[in-house]
């Protein structure tokens, strides 16, 4: 009896060693001893959640810090138009006469104010049916294939720097008004067409997100009523992703407020009131860049131009806060 | 028995890829018919040639004859969208549009061209009514219909495709994404139109195809494999795969 029970022993062990994969002793797999000082304190991966927490919270107090500060200093050159020059702020925003260097009473930025909305509006009203027809395009009716080439595009105008096109402007926007209307050929026209080249592919490819947040299920029910494709897209997605798409245009007027460069070189920077849209003006951002290194740190031209400053900066926080509001609106 | 729709040979394959290996199957007016098979087994997949849902998949080739009323619905003659006014389908997730009941109810006569306001009127309220629906929404038809719960979303779909009195409607799993309860009410809803309407379904509950259906086809690996009489198929069924499946014993 006890040989037979060697020779099952034996074969049992020859077996386990010619095995390739190596066999799993049970008693191993007994649930590890329990440390209860263990524990208590905290492990490896604790501290690392630790650190985590740590390096995130510092990033974020940095950049609330940065923007804190900001606002903070744009604020205090701004404010001291108005409290330490005795700038009526009433004035400043409904007066045309600007001419810091002759005193606090010819500092007004209404011309400025009205240009500025002027050229975002007009933009924006263009650049938006346009970049909606192309991102309707784009995600209902082409190919994959060129859809993702028209998105690189869309990617390209993005990327190319404001100069570039305020120089496009310049050599050929600028003297086909003055030969078209007559006169300079700067002004609110030519800074309005290339603002609608630098908007249309914001606005593009905001929209494209936004159709593309459609459901399909909902393509397919319209499909499946016996709708056309345009009738689809006229009554159920232009319908569904409205409150996107007017985010998307108005992160393109944001942009079109804020772009100083390419504007300032097509808008003539002279500071008056529009009385027509081929007549030489400035936007709030292209009399800052024209002007800020003309100007004396602390004097009242400075300041007026660190008010115009902090008057973009506010417009720049409305639009956020529309964005928002929209956003709310359209979950509703 | 008129066949409303009938189906011979059709196949379908993605790439090289056949999903459906020649599928012979027809549908009488007016009755309930259940398609049921394992996951992946392709029963969506033809459900969904039966109105040309599948076109738009990029690389599909779809062959066979499908005739709607004796007339073949791939010739290049037919009109998709006139098609599916006759062929309508509800999907498995609910898919209300974004706006009020009302004006969901009234999207398929719109988009056809309706522009009398008593009959779009009219049609709403029955459509509601017929879908088992109208108690909870005729009070508030002006609420947002993705306001409402799953099960009250999918009975305002079906009312949906009813609107525009199709012949034939199509139901893609229309209870698996609901709970017991607003099963039950869809079932309902189903069993007391099914003598008004073709209702071609697909369904993963086999209780439920016993339940409602007027005649089941098992389909399976692309293939039909058997198809007769509800009764018939669940209490003698002449292929042996088919008893297993429907008895649960299979795999």
């Amino acid at each position: 009896m006890s040989e037979k029970n060697d020779d099952l022993k034996k074969v049992v062990n020859q077996a386990l060693a010619e095995q390739k994969v190596p066999h799993v002793k049970l008693d191993k797999m007994k649930p590890s001893t329990v440390d209860i000082d263990k524990l208590t304190k905290p492990s490896k991966e604790t501290h690392q959640e630790y650190w985590g927490k740590g390096l995130t919270f510092l990033a974020i107090i940095l950049i609330i810090l940065l923007v804190v500060s900001i606002i903070g200093f744009v604020g205090e050159h701004g404010l001291a138009t108005f409290f330490s020059d005795h700038v009526n702020i009433i004035h400043f925003l409904t007066s045309t006469n600007w001419d810091p260097t002759q005193g606090e009473n010819h500092v007004g930025a209404l011309a400025m104010i009205v240009t500025s909305f002027l050229v975002t509006l007009i933009s924006a009203l263009i650049a938006a049916p346009f970049a909606i027809a192309v991102a309707l395009f784009m995600t209902e009716y082409s190919s994959k294939r060129s859809a993702k080439f028209l998105q690189s595009v869309t990617e390209l105008l993005v990327g190319i720097p404001s100069v570039v096109y305020g120089f496009l402007g310049l050599t050929i926007i600028v003297p086909t008004i003055r030969n078209v209307f007559g006169g300079t050929g700067f002004g609110i026209l030519a800074a309005t067409l290339v603002l609608f080249v630098m908007v249309l592919p914001t606005i593009t490819s905001l929209t494209v997100d936004a159709l593309k947040a459609v459901p399909t299920e909902l393509r397919n029910s319209s499909a499946a009523l016996g709708a056309t494709r345009w009738q689809t897209i006229y009554h159920v997605i232009l319908r569904a992703s409205t409150s996107r798409i007017l985010t998307a245009i108005i992160f393109g007027m944001a942009r079109a407020f804020g772009e100083a460069l390419a504007v300032q070189m097509v808008i003539g920077n002279a500071v008056l009131m529009p009385y027509n849209l081929v007549s030489p003006s400035a936007t709030l951002t292209s009399q800052l860049t024209s002007q800020m290194g003309n100007t004396v740190m602390g004097t009242l031209p400075n300041n007026a131009l660190w008010s115009l400053a902090l008057l973009l900066l506010l417009m720049s926080l409305l639009f956020n806060f529309l964005v928002h509001l929209i956003g709310k609106k359209g979950k509703k | 028995m008129k066949e409303i729709m009938t189906a011979k040979n059709v196949k379908l394959s993605y790439g090289n890829f056949e999903a459906l290996h020649g599928i012979d199957l027809d549908f009488p007016e007016k009755r309930l018919t259940a398609l049921i098979g394992p996951s992946g087994c392709g029963k969506s997949t033809f459900l969904r040639c039966l109105n040309r849902m599948n076109d738009d998949i990029t690389g599909v080739k779809i062959s066979g004859d499908i005739r709607f009323n004796g007339k073949d619905i791939y010739s290049p003659k037919m009109d998709l969208v006139a098609l599916r006014k006759h062929v309508g389908m509800v999907f498995q997730q609910p898919t209300p549009f974004p706006f009020s009941v009302y004006d969901n109810v009234a999207y398929g006569l719109r988009i056809a061209g309706v522009k009398d306001k008593k009959l779009i009127e009219q049609r709403v309220e029955e459509s509601l009514k017929q879908a088992a629906i109208w108690d909870e929404t005729k009070d508030n038809l002006k609420r947002n219909a993705q306001a409402f719960s799953g099960g009250q979303q999918q009975r305002i779909c079906i009312a949906r495709t009813l609107a525009i009195r199709p012949e034939v409607v199509l139901l893609d799993e229309p209870t698996s994404a609901l709970d017991p309860i607003s099963s039950m009410e869809i079932e309902k809803t189903l069993m007391s139109l099914k003598h008004k309407y073709t209702f071609i379904m697909v369904t993963h509950n086999l209780q439920q195809a016993s339940r409602v259906a007027d005649q089941v086809a098992f389909l399976m690996n692309g293939n039909l494999i058997e198809t007769g009489p509800t009764e018939k198929m669940f209490i003698s069924p002449k292929n042996k795969v088919t008893s297993n499946y429907l008895n649960g014993r299979f795999g």
